[in-house]
Formats: C-alpha cells, structure tokens, sequence
C-alpha cells in the first residue's frame, strides 16, 4: 500500500464520513471535502497525529453559491493533504488555524481582506494585503466584485 | 501604557534603505528591538483576479511577471498546474530545459543574494565580485532563452527553445568558470575571520520556531529542516537527478550564508548532468486552448523557498481561479522572531538574509533582427565594449585585472 492510499484509509477508518469525499488525486496530492461543522476535528487530527506539520498556504475560493477555504497541509516525505471546507454565501466564517500555525495569520488575513470571510479568533494586527483605506465591504476577488469605473479616465475621454 | 524607555521607529513603506516598498513598525528600548510589527501589501497588483478574466496562455506571461528573479519558478509552476489539469504529457527534453533553466535561474538568484548580504555588511567587495560573476549565468540564461529574465521559455505543454550543441558547451564552460569562483566564495566564508564573526548569531532562528512559524527554502533548510520540493515532490527531470539536500544547524545568517553556497555546487552539479542526460526529441505538445474542469497543486522549489500555485479550472479558455503563494510570504513572519532581541544594526542583514524577492529590472532589451537592420538596436556585447571604453576614456582600465583574474581561475 501506498503512503497516500494509507492517510486515505487512516482518513476513512477515523471519520466515517470522509468515505468517498477523499481522493487521490495523483502520487503525493490528497484531497478531502468537509462540512464545516466537522473541519475543527479532521484539522486538528491531522496536525496532530499524521505528522502534517506545516501550512503551505490557504487558498479562499468563490464558489458562486457560497465559498470555500483549501488548507494545503504538508510533512515530511512531500505529501500534501488538502482539506476544503465549504461556506455559506451569507456570512462565510472559519475559525482562526493560528493556535497550530503561527503561520497562518498572513493566509487568514489574505482571505478575510480578498474574500470576505470572516476569520474568528485571528489576532489583531494590521490587514494583508489590501491598502489601511481599502473600505472594509470590498472583496475583489468575489467573482461579483467589478472594479469602481475610473473616474479620471472616463473624465479624460468625455 | 506607554514606556518612556521605549522609542517607535516607523521604516517604510518608502525608505531609501529599502528596496521595495514594505513596512516595518520597530520598538526599540535602547539599541535593542523589543518588537517589529512588518505590513507587507504595498505590491499587491491583484494578478490573481487578472489571470481569472485572461486566457491560460496569457496567464502564463503575466504569471512570469510576478516577480524579476524567480520568474521561471512561477511560470513553471503555473504551467505545470495548467498541464496537469489538461493531461499533457510535456515531452522529456522540455522537462530537462526546464530544469536546466531552474537551476541556471537559482545560481543567478543566489550570486546575487551573496552580494546583496556582503553590501548589507558593508563588505562591497564581495558585492562587486559575485555582481561581476552573476553576469557569466546571466549570459548564458541570454544565450539559451534571448533574455535576461523573465525568459519566456515555458509555454503550455513544454517550451519554446531548443539547446544546440553548441549553447551545451557554452554551459558547461560557463559551470566551470562559475565552481572555481564558488569555491573561492566558499574558502572565503569558511576562512575569513570577520566575515563569519560579523554573520554569526545573528538573526536567529531557531529549529523549532522555523517548523512553527512555516518557514521554507535555505531559511529552514539552515535552521536544520531537511526539505526540498525537488527531491520531496520531484517536478520537471530532478527525479531523474541526483544532488544532495544542503543543511545547516547554524539556524543564524551565517547558516544560511553556508546553504546558499552548498546549493550553488549543487546546481552546477545537476546542470552538468541534465546537459549530459538530456534526451532527444520534440521539446512541446499542443495544448489544447480550452481546458477541462479540475484543480490542481503545484509545488516547485524557487531559490527562496518552496512557491506553491493552486489552479482550478472550468472547461473556458480562463481560469476559475488562479492562487500563488510565494516564498517570501512563508517566511517573513520568522522574521520578526530573528529580529527580536538583537541591534537594530544588525535589521539590514537580517532582513536580506531571508532573500525577500526584490524586484529587479533588465537594463535593456536588445532585440536583434538581421533583416532589419535599424539603427537603435544594439546588441548587448556592443554596450559592454561601450562602457569598458568609457571607463578607459575617465583613466579606469580593468584589462590588467581582467587578465590577472583569467590567469586565476
């Protein structure tokens, strides 16, 4: 057996209802949906006892109907576990991974500035990477967001 | 409540000392940092958001424009990630181009970084000999690509030039040149007393908080943690290549000083074998314009660590989404730890010891065509003959060194 078909079968055999929601995708790339309710525990899991000891990024995504956090986990030996967890259109909301990873908090703030979606429990400190006078209700990377027309332009052109 | 013993620095985000813009908020209780708040964004140009309203091709070009130095890692990244969705297999040979351009972009990356760490220590020799060395890979990336940087060698599916024979020899010389000089730098690191008095124990970072706070590339790697993508998620033809994964347990900037040059002698090594090795055959397969819906991870070991690109795709000619995470990012929060406690002499260093992705511009593009012979085109061997004869006319004549340094190595 594999290294990859053995965290899917560790995966499976612990939480019964990752069957059929793991994959594999090719040699070294392992993919898991979850319910938000269920993401603490697998997290934590898989931080804790599968030897996943690093963060190589969170990706935010905009599904149209709602949104989704990946968290890319890697260990030792190459392997990367990623974990999706699916939000709600209204009111998308994570909790903070910071308490496993320091590292994180950039990747946190990069969603919560991008996306939208609120990140309980993120330490304070300055946003990343939108401008301090960003307004606070813009996202850009929600696939609804266009940007504002530039005013100076269209002025030059009228 | 306020500290009267406590002074705040505010350094950048314009700084004549800084070559980007970032901004560091340091707490200083005498010579001493206490704290350093860092608030990074200044760059942010929204090229995520761009490659969602562009093709997968354009992408690739702007994607390759992310960044001066590793811009062949993000652009091999990309592709990658796009290849993988699509089920191209790229042929062999632009698997070993690629690598061959990886590596051949990591010496230039690191020749730099080690002038750039001998500037900040006020060592300016060091900065005008590896400056002066850096020139022999930039050459050949010239040669075997047309540019300087940003080589727009990657396309979908493989790449757009082959090697000649001739161009293999050229490289191969060119490795010489570049150990022997390397070896000096080594001798020069290992040997000269203040050079590593001055780079020791500064800038900690200790094994653990490297693990902690998700540091990457000769970062970690001299803070102990023995990973490398290339040989941990091989990509392009390094499964087929062998090099050692270069460590350190200084876990300060001497450390990683040691790394950057072990993994120079481990990129000559592995460009002379991919020369050696590299099979025949077509260097690209079509690609097809619209790709069908997945998405995909890539990872590829750039100079400064590990890049990591997340594509999804829709089954339209763009991207659904388009995410890059940089090396840079990864470690700058291990910054902060490195540079709590010490001097703020020592912040300059510190800061560069990370190798933080400059932004670095080409000083000009000469684009030659034999059929149109015009005249503002100058070929890149005519500026330089230009400046050595303007330097000879101020009374500045480098032949004698130059002849006594050819002599040397």
């Amino acid at each position: 057996m594999t290294e990859e078909e053995k965290i899917k079968q560790e995966l499976e055999g612990k939480f019964a209802y990752l069957k059929d929601k793991t994959v594999i995708k090719r040699e070294k790339r392992i993919f898991a949906d979850l319910p938000l309710d269920k993401f603490a525990e697998v997290f934590a899991y898989a931080a804790k006892n599968m030897g996943f000891d690093g963060l190589s990024a969170i990706t935010g995504l905009d599904t149209v109907s709602g949104f989704a956090a990946i968290y890319h986990l890697n260990r030792k030996g190459g392997v990367m576990l990623n974990l999706k967890v699916s939000l709600e259109r209204e009111h998308p909301r994570v909790n903070t991974v910071t308490a496993y990873f320091p590292c994180a908090e950039n990747y946190e703030r990069e969603i919560a500035d991008l996306l939208g979606i609120e990140v309980a429990g993120l330490p304070a400190g300055r946003r990343y990477p939108l401008p301090d006078n960003w307004p606070k209700d813009q996202h850009p990377l929600r696939k609804d967001w266009k940007p504002a027309p530039d005013n100076k332009r269209e002025a030059q052109n009228a | 409540m306020h500290d009267p013993g406590e002074v705040k620095i505010p350094f950048g985000p314009q700084h004549p000392a800084l070559k980007e813009p970032e901004s560091f908020l340091i707490s200083l209780r005498g010579e001493k940092i206490t704290s350093t708040s860092i608030k990074l964004g200044y760059n942010h140009r929204g090229i995520e958001k761009a490659c969602e309203e562009r093709t997968y091709i354009q992408d690739l070009y702007l994607i390759e424009r992310i960044c001066g130095i590793c811009s062949h890692s993000h652009s091999t990244c990309f592709a990658q990630a796009v290849e993988e969705i699509a089920g191209l297999e790229v042929p062999a040979r632009a698997r070993y181009i690629r690598t061959l351009i990886a590596e051949l972009e990591r010496i230039h990356s690191h020749l730099l970084w080690l002038g750039v760490a001998g500037h900040e220590i006020g060592f300016d020799t060091l900065l005008m000999y590896t400056w002066r060395d850096r020139e022999v890979v930039m050459d050949i990336l010239a040669m075997l690509t047309g540019n300087r940087v940003n080589y727009g060698i990657n396309t979908i599916g493989g790449v757009r030039r082959d090697i000649s024979p001739e161009q293999k020899e050229e490289v191969l010389k060119a490795m010489d040149i570049l150990e022997e000089r390397t070896k000096y730098y080594i001798e020069l690191a290992t040997q000269e007393v203040t050079l590593a008095k001055r780079l020791s124990g500064v800038g900690i970072l200790s094994n653990e908080d490297a693990k902690r706070l998700g540091a990457v590339g000769p970062v970690a790697r001299a803070s102990g943690i023995e990973r490398d993508v290339r040989r941990d998620d091989p990509y392009a033809a390094y499964a087929q290549l062998d090099f050692k994964v270069i460590t350190s347990n200084e876990c300060d900037v001497y450390g990683r000083t040691l790394v950057r040059l072990g993994e120079l002698m481990e990129s000559y090594s592995i460009v002379r074998q991919a020369i050696q090795k590299i099979p025949d055959g077509v260097i690209s397969v079509k690609a097809p314009r619209k790709v069908p819906a997945g998405e995909v991870v890539s990872r590829y070991e750039a100079p400064r660590g590990e890049d990591l690109h997340y594509v999804s795709a829709n089954g339209t000619d763009k991207p659904e989404r388009v995410k890059v995470r940089a090396p840079t990012l990864a470690n700058i929060q291990s910054v902060s730890k490195m540079l709590e406690n010490r001097y703020l002499a020592d912040m300059p260093i510190v800061v560069a010891a990370i190798d933080p992705c400059f932004s670095c511009t080409d000083r000009l593009i000469a684009v030659n065509d034999p059929e149109r012979k015009t005249k503002n085109t100058v070929a890149w061997e005519a500026i330089r003959l230009k400046g050595i004869e303007w330097y000879k006319r101020q009374g500045i004549d480098f032949t004698p060194l130059n002849k006594k340094l050819k002599s040397l190595i």
